[in-house]
């Protein structure tokens, strides 16, 4: 169900855990459908031993689209009109990730309804990995 | 650049699941129908497999050619002596959705050099950034998605302290 410009106010947030106990199988299972298998993401020896990290670590995407499924919950599927973030911090094996949508502004674009939010996604020990925003078309 | 990236249902299913997504709409048809959009979408972020149809992508093993992951070594492929580069990092991704993109979709994309600068940073030396633009055309050379990416080059591995 899409959201409705009269049921939400600013400041309204929208928490889900995307992530929880992240596997690395999980991440193989992003490499497989993404395409992108730099073994930084899969390979324990070549990122250890080659790459200097103390262990393979998720995509950036794989963040971004577990953050995704938070605000498609939200706003509904199919209502994004714009999304973007910045990748402040790795994401580990382990990591359980919580996503928080806040509604910054509500909007009438020509005849359309907008809301506008921002997106930040955090670790286990409240480290943002992913920070950004979101536009979404709402009803009235 | 992409010359044939046709979206397919089977690719959503998967993608949905590697991001972690159980919701219906990117797996069930008769389920989808019965929504709003009418019918199984992409998730927001799946044209970052479009990698899946780039020719030559660098991210994907060349059969006959050294990979640069660990085989008998923890690398298949030489490096200078002292190289240490923490290597390429995503930086940032944003993405505007002109429509939603659906299974029978076939795109093409088209890439646009974006800006490049740099940066000191405490904890991974010197930063390199550049960013690209990518527009995803439909099969009726209509726009359907444009991609901005910021990647970053580090000195040094991103020290985690």
């Amino acid at each position: 169900m899409a959201l409705k410009a009269s049921e939400i106010k600013v400041g309204d947030e929208y928490t889900e855990v995307v992530a929880d106990n992240l596997t690395r199988t999980q991440i193989v299972q992003y490499a497989g459908s993404s395409g992108d298998y730099n073994p930084l993401h899969s390979d324990e020896i070549f990122t250890t031993k080659v790459g200097g990290y103390p262990s393979i670590f998720a995509h950036g995407m794989l963040s971004m689209g577990a953050t995704g499924k938070a605000l498609t919950n939200y706003v509904g599927d199919g209502r994004l009109t714009k999304y973007g973030v910045r990748f402040v911090n790795q994401v580990w094996p382990g990591d359980t990730l919580t996503a928080t949508i806040a509604v910054e502004e509500i909007r009438d674009e020509g005849g359309l309804q907008l809301v506008d939010l921002t997106v930040s996604t955090s670790n286990q020990d409240g480290r943002e990995v992913v920070r950004g925003s979101a536009t979404a078309r709402i009803d009235a | 650049m992409v010359d044939r990236f046709p979206i397919e249902a089977g690719h959503i299913m998967l993608f949905a699941r590697s991001v972690g997504d159980t919701n219906q709409v990117y797996y069930d048809e008769d389920y989808a129908k019965t929504t709003e959009i009418g019918g199984i979408v992409a998730p927001p972020t799946f044209v970052q497999a479009s990698a899946q149809f780039e020719d030559d992508y660098s991210l994907r093993p060349t059969i006959g050619e050294d990979w640069f992951g660990s085989g008998k070594e923890p690398t298949g492929v030489k490096r200078e002596p002292g190289g240490t580069g923490g290597g390429g990092l995503h930086a940032e991704q944003h993405y505007e959705y002109h429509r939603n993109l659906k299974p029978g979709d076939v795109l093409h994309s088209v890439n646009k050099p974006g800006e490049s600068w740099e940066r000191e940073s405490k904890r991974a030396g010197k930063l390199m950034f550049s960013e690209s633009i990518t527009e995803y055309y439909d099969q009726n050379n209509e726009l359907v998605i444009t991609a901005r990416s910021v990647g970053v080059r580090t000195e040094r591995p991103v020290d985690q302290g």
